[in-house]
């Protein structure tokens, strides 16, 4: 690969043991290294509790590695995190459900002391890229999952942070809704210019989704290997392409040889 | 106007149809009920002159259950009228009237213990959230502090209330020290609930906040505070009725006159010569305390029927 512009996320020996010195101890990663460019689309996959979900959290710093260290836009993870530097979005919506849609996707700026009339217009900004601008006065329990969970997008990406970190944002939605939000958000990728790091445990969806495919090995996670994908633009097509289930193909049979290892 | 608008449109109205049906369907059973109790109140009264005509002694009746002559359990038509009847010699104003002025004064000292109560209760949660220490070791305090009788601690208060306030901006008034005294039971439904409601705000809500770089005080205002509130309602509902309970005893055992206390005070020093006047005041502090209850469970709708979530049981 060749070096990027910038680097947005540095991984460097990081291991991460939960319960350390106590009966229940976990080793929940161990020894990962990556390097992730900005402006990249990467998929972390792998099967349950691989601790690739633990990866997203320390890269947010929402918890902290036992070893090694990670950066983010040149700082260390916690300075990234105080600086806003990432949006985040999880398999559930996570959307109050005393606020209306607006209100949800006005939090964070409201949090970060934005005037009412400023977050009502990137509110509204937000919620036209992700198609929901005629449901701003909704509330979240008049919504489908689907819509939900493009408010939560919206949400994190309000503030317009560099880094969009995700967990199985997709997870929880029917494979029509799921393969028309991947679409939108490649859409929304094309236009924003914003690295996403994205956990899923779906082979075809990392595949469609990026740009590298990393796939990781059983407790204690490990990263087992790192696929390139070069699909070019996505489109129908592409779904139906040989080369896209040749990738597939390749994700699947690396997560194999992991499972067999066991 | 969308089709999915007016969808929601539709489920809101039906919604609002549903509350409306639930409502009265509450206030057709209260009523049942109510017949009910004056059926059988009515029919034991009965009971008791059929035994009493035919000479014949009934053991139970006077020793375990109450007895039934009048002066017990006067007539319920006697009860009634006596709203109409003036309960002093020398002055036209019916019971009734005395009661209602009574229930306002009452009323007015209940609603600023309540006020006093939920305050402070918000802020004893608030504090306790912080910490788990905190929590184990102030939670057995407040426990403790709601087995003293209130009849103690009434006297106290009240002449507190009267020497040591005099710094105040405003003339500290004997009803208000009644106030504190509702509070004193106030506070703790609303303390107990509210940790609670504070702590039931979403672990992934919580990150989500984290993620943001929320402050402590922006968590609590913006995610724990507003998860806490259908917690909260249901504290209001206890803390209602012993706003009222609080202030008719702390009237009882302040010696403060013009409320429900003193009314009952006065009325049950002389029950051998009128005994449905008592009952015809208690009658009126029960009404008072089911507006109480009413006004919280209003609020409560107009606040969660927004969200769509169920009201926690009584």
């Amino acid at each position: 690969m060749t070096e990027p512009d910038r680097w947005a996320v540095t991984i460097s020996n990081v291991s991460k043991t939960f319960n350390q010195g106590k009966p229940n101890e976990v080793h929940a990663l161990e020894d990962i290294s990556l390097m992730i460019a900005g402006g990249s689309f990467v998929s972390l996959i792998g099967p349950s509790g691989c601790g690739k979900s633990t990866l997203l959290r320390l890269i947010g710093a929402l918890t902290h590695p036992t070893q090694g260290d990670i950066g983010v836009n040149d700082k260390s993870a916690d300075q990234a995190r105080l600086d806003r530097d990432y949006g985040m979005a999880f398999q559930t919506s996570g959307l109050f459900k005393w606020r209306s849609v607006t209100e949800n996707v006005e939090l964070p700026l409201q949090l970060m002391g934005w005037s009412k009339t400023d977050r009502r217009e990137r509110a509204a900004e937000m919620l036209d890229l992700v198609k929901l601008g005629e449901f701003c006065n909704h509330y979240p329990h008049e919504l489908s999952g689907g819509m939900r969970q493009r408010v939560a997008i919206a949400r994190a990406l309000s503030f317009r942070p560099s880094l969009l970190l995700m967990d199985e944002p997709f997870g929880a939605l029917d494979e029509m809704t799921r393969e028309h939000m991947q679409t939108e958000l490649l859409d929304i990728w094309n236009k924003t210019g914003k690295t996403i790091v994205f956990v899923t445990h779906s082979i075809p969806e990392a595949v469609f989704l990026s740009q590298r495919v990393i796939v990781f090995s059983p407790r204690p996670g490990r990263i087992a290997s790192d696929i390139t994908v070069d699909l070019g633009d996505r489109t129908f097509e592409t779904r139906e392409a040989s080369a896209f289930f040749e990738k597939i193909t390749e994700v699947r049979e690396a997560l194999r040889f992991e499972e067999s290892r066991i | 106007m969308t089709a999915r608008d007016e969808v929601a449109r539709e489920i809101r109205r039906h919604d609002r149809a549903e509350a409306t049906k639930r409502t009265a369907r509450r206030i057709v059973v209260f009523v049942v009920f109510l017949v009910v109790l004056a059926l059988a109140y009515v029919g034991y009264k009965a009971f008791g002159r059929t035994l009493d005509d035919a000479q014949t002694d009934w053991p139970v009746i006077g020793n375990v259950l109450p007895r039934t002559d009048d002066l017990t359990m006067p007539p319920i038509a006697d009860i009634f009228a006596e709203f109409g009847q003036p309960p002093q010699r020398n002055s036209s104003k019916p019971l009734a009237a005395f009661i209602a002025e009574a229930a306002l004064f009452t009323l007015r000292e209940a609603t600023l213990g309540f006020a006093f109560g939920v305050v402070f209760g918000l802020g004893i949660a608030v504090v306790l959230l912080r910490s788990k220490w905190i929590e184990q070791g102030v939670t057995p305090y407040l426990v403790a502090s709601q087995t003293v009788p209130l009849v103690a601690i009434a006297p106290i208060i009240v002449i507190w209330g009267s020497t040591s306030l005099d710094w105040l901006p405003f003339e500290w008034m004997t009803w208000m020290s009644v106030s504190l005294i509702a509070a004193y039971l106030t506070f703790f439904p609303v303390a107990m609930n509210g940790i609670k409601g504070l702590q039931s705000a979403d672990p992934a809500a919580m990150e989500l906040m984290r993620s943001y770089a929320a402050s402590r005080r922006q968590t609590l205002l913006r995610l724990q505070l507003p998860a806490s509130v259908p917690y909260l309602f249901a504290a209001f509902k206890i803390a209602a009725t012993a706003a009222i309970v609080g202030a008719i005893v702390g009237e009882i055992s302040g010696g403060v006159r013009g409320g429900l206390g003193r009314l009952i005070l006065d009325f049950a020093s002389r029950y051998t010569t009128g005994p449905s006047r008592l009952y015809a005041t208690v009658i009126g502090a029960a009404v008072l305390g089911l507006l109480a209850i009413g006004l919280v469970t209003a609020v409560e709708y107009l606040v969660l029927s927004k969200r769509r979530e169920e009201p926690l049981a009584l």
